[in-house]
């Protein structure tokens, strides 16, 4: 029912445009001194990912606003898209900013499908692209590229790291249940791996398309299996019902019920009473009492006067990211390769604690694990140490 | 699957039927009897889960909250038909796809400005806020039953009022003929009026009743549309047993899709559409009037 336009004219139109302005451009840049470094924001400012949006912008105005506003000596002029996470759009959203509006620095954006192809985009213009939230494994596998950085998560990581501390808590079977997608099949797939590996065994498992919400037979399968324990990985409004549900069909006195921290963010809210005592896992999470988090917490509270969430401090090591990058080449885009490299050995001071990155360049981190106390998911432990899970496919 | 499980599988796809068939009674009767297309009935839905979870915040009690809410969306009905809709009866249907199109948009922007955007959950009524055991680790929720009699008894009323009163007559008369019906000196604009109040309040009534199993959140409208239309079509259009029909048997399909055939529990719903249709194109129960 979306509304369909021919757009290809208008590509062509503006990719030759934007060509003889960057001519142009790079002419007239050289001769001026230190240019405002552009930065270009796609992220979703609107649809039901609106808040995942902001608070990433938040975040990473944040960071820069803490080193004096500059990056690697110059000013900096953001160009903000809002890429509404609709991937149908997102190519002709990422050559805006790169062919039209020029941009040094591509940030963005939450959701999978349009960060995978502002990636292509990033990789055909070779633009330095810088990836907040979007999990899918491929984009730092098999799709990794030297000018692609991530600072958020990979799907695979939280299922990597629960599937490790269900091990360890001798749990012998398991049962998965997912939305049919990517995110699911990959957060599921790395739970199955090192369940497995831990002596564990998925018994079976389920899926459902996204997004639908209708967990009944599901539930009743559940029930029969009898497993020792439950991984789940849904979000939003399917988090709170399945949580819901899951508890009204009593499975929740009987089958721990654990997942991907997204089943309790931004939900606990809704989810109430059901919710209470529910293991997950992710790289943030309340209650994490590091100097670094005290005064994030302290100054994005001051600046913004909301409480900052996972994914401000995303977007808040998205520019930590670029500002070791700018900094180690004095804000001369110019030398990529040591820019890069930069980047590449950054060891980041995070609101999460340390932060790294592999040879695909995604985080590496500690997972935590966290337990569900009132409306906080309380860290009542590290799940994985500085986890970094194989850049499978990675030619880097 | 042994022979408990199988039966408790029976009873969710019965009960999911019979929740399908109260989300699409309210389109039986302006898409399947009035003959409007309306895109804009999950929006109805929404606004009815969005009034629960308000109304029941502010008035502590979810009953009160639907009595509200209901009388709240005749209103909205009303005022949509007499303000919009009315003036589209002699138009293309195309052109009621674009109205209620747009409807779809404004209802989901207005939601946004007014509620936000986040996700929010409706207690269950302490009454029913209980299950019974079927087996040693699986309850049932009385929520659920409840709901499932709520909508066999909405489904009874509904065929009472269509086929067994003069409103009915009228109803179906002014669907068959409009003009000669006006001739006949009875007003068919305040029918008209009434029957898409009626059907926008069952819609938001079954926003209301399912919000508490449903949980409130953005775009959760459109997420029923698609289904509700597979029921009256597959039902048969304008008939109240055939939507129910429809709908319990969809709830059957997608249940035992899910458990038997996992890999395509996306299509089966839509693969027994197809069979039918090819089978009976009028649908399974025959157009009333």
């Amino acid at each position: 029912m979306k509304a369909t336009r021919n757009i290809g004219r208008r590509c062509g139109a503006i990719a030759v445009a934007g060509i003889a302005a960057g001519l142009l451009l790079s002419a007239g840049a050289a001769l001026a001194q230190q240019p405002k470094v552009k930065i270009g924001l796609m992220l979703p400012y609107t649809g039901t990912f609106a808040a995942l949006g902001t608070a990433i912008t938040n975040g990473f105005k944040l960071a820069i606003d803490e080193s004096g506003g500059k990056l690697g000596g110059r000013e900096i002029e953001y160009y903000t898209v809002d890429d509404e996470s609709d991937p149908a759009k997102a190519p002709d959203n990422a050559n805006k900013l790169i062919k039209r509006d020029q941009v040094d620095v591509l940030v963005g954006t939450v959701h999978s499908g349009v960060a995978l192809a502002m990636s292509k985009v990033a990789r055909d213009n070779n633009t330095l692209l810088v990836i907040p939230n979007a999990g899918a494994d491929d984009i730092t596998g098999p799709l990794c590229a030297a000018n692609v950085f991530r600072t958020s998560f990979s799907n695979s990581q939280m299922g990597i790291a629960m599937g490790k501390v269900m091990a360890e808590q001798k749990k012998k079977t398991a049962v998965t249940l997912t939305w049919k997608y990517a995110a699911g099949d990959e957060s599921v797939g790395g739970f199955k791996e090192s369940f497995e590996a831990g002596g564990g065994k998925v018994v079976k498992e389920l899926s459902l398309p996204f997004p639908q919400v209708e967990f009944q037979s599901y539930l009743t399968e559940i029930a029969a299996l009898k497993p020792d324990v439950v991984y789940v990985f849904f979000a939003g409004g399917g988090a709170v019902k399945f949580v819901k549900d899951y508890a009204a069909a009593g499975l929740n006195k009987t089958i721990p019920l654990v997942g991907a921290g997204f089943l309790t963010d931004g939900t606990l809210e809704a989810q109430g009473d059901a919710a209470q005592g529910l293991l997950t896992t992710l790289h943030y999470g309340d209650g994490l009492n590091n100097p670094k988090n005290n005064a994030f917490r302290a100054a994005y509270s001051k600046a913004y006067k909301a409480e900052p969430d996972v994914y401000a401090v995303q977007g808040y090591d998205a520019a930590q990211l670029l500002i070791v990058g700018m900094n180690a080449v004095k804000g001369d885009t110019a030398k990529r390769a040591d820019l890069v490299k930069a980047m590449e050995a950054a060891k980041l001071d995070s609101p999460r604690g340390s932060l790294a990155l592999n040879k695909g360049h995604n985080p590496i981190h500690d997972i935590y694990l966290r337990k569900v106390e009132g409306k906080e998911n309380k860290v009542i432990g590290v799940a994985v140490k500085d986890l970094t899970d194989p850049p499978r496919g990675c030619k880097l | 699957m042994d022979i408990y499980s199988l039966l408790i599988q029976l009873l969710n796809g019965v009960q999911y039927g019979l929740l399908l068939f109260l989300v699409a009674s309210g389109l039986t009767l302006i898409f399947g009897i009035m003959g409007i297309i309306n895109l804009a009935h999950g929006s109805f839905y929404m606004i009815g889960a969005y009034m629960a979870f308000t109304l029941a915040s502010l008035t502590g009690n979810l009953f009160v909250a639907i009595v509200v809410g209901v009388v709240l969306s005749v209103l909205l009905g009303i005022v949509l038909e007499w303000a919009l809709f009315s003036r589209l009866y002699k138009r293309d249907h195309l052109e009621q796809v674009l109205l209620s199109y747009g409807l779809i948009l404004v209802f989901e922007e207005l939601r946004s400005l007014i509620v936000g955007n986040d996700v929010h959950g409706v207690a269950v009524p302490a009454v029913f806020n209980w299950s019974i055991p079927l087996t040693s680790t699986l309850s049932y929720p009385v929520y659920r039953l409840f709901m499932s009699a709520v909508c066999l008894a909405l489904a009874g009323l509904l065929y009472v009022l269509i086929h067994r009163t003069r409103v009915g007559m009228m109803i179906r008369a002014g669907a068959s003929n409009r003009e000669m019906v006006s001739l006949l000196g009875l007003n068919i604009n305040l029918v008209y009026r009434l029957v898409f109040a009626l059907g926008v309040a069952l819609a938001a009534f079954a926003g209301m009743i399912a919000a508490p199993v449903s949980s409130v959140y953005p775009g959760m409208g459109t997420q029923v549309l698609i289904i509700c239309f597979v029921v009256v079509v597959i039902g048969g259009i304008g008939s109240i047993w055939g939507a129910l029909a429809a709908a319990l048997l969809i709830g059957l399909a997608d249940t035992f899709g899910k458990v038997l055939i996992p890999e395509a529990a996306g299509v089966t719903v839509y693969l027994l559409m197809a069979v039918i249709l090819l089978w009976r194109p009028e649908g399974m129960f025959k157009r009333v009037g």
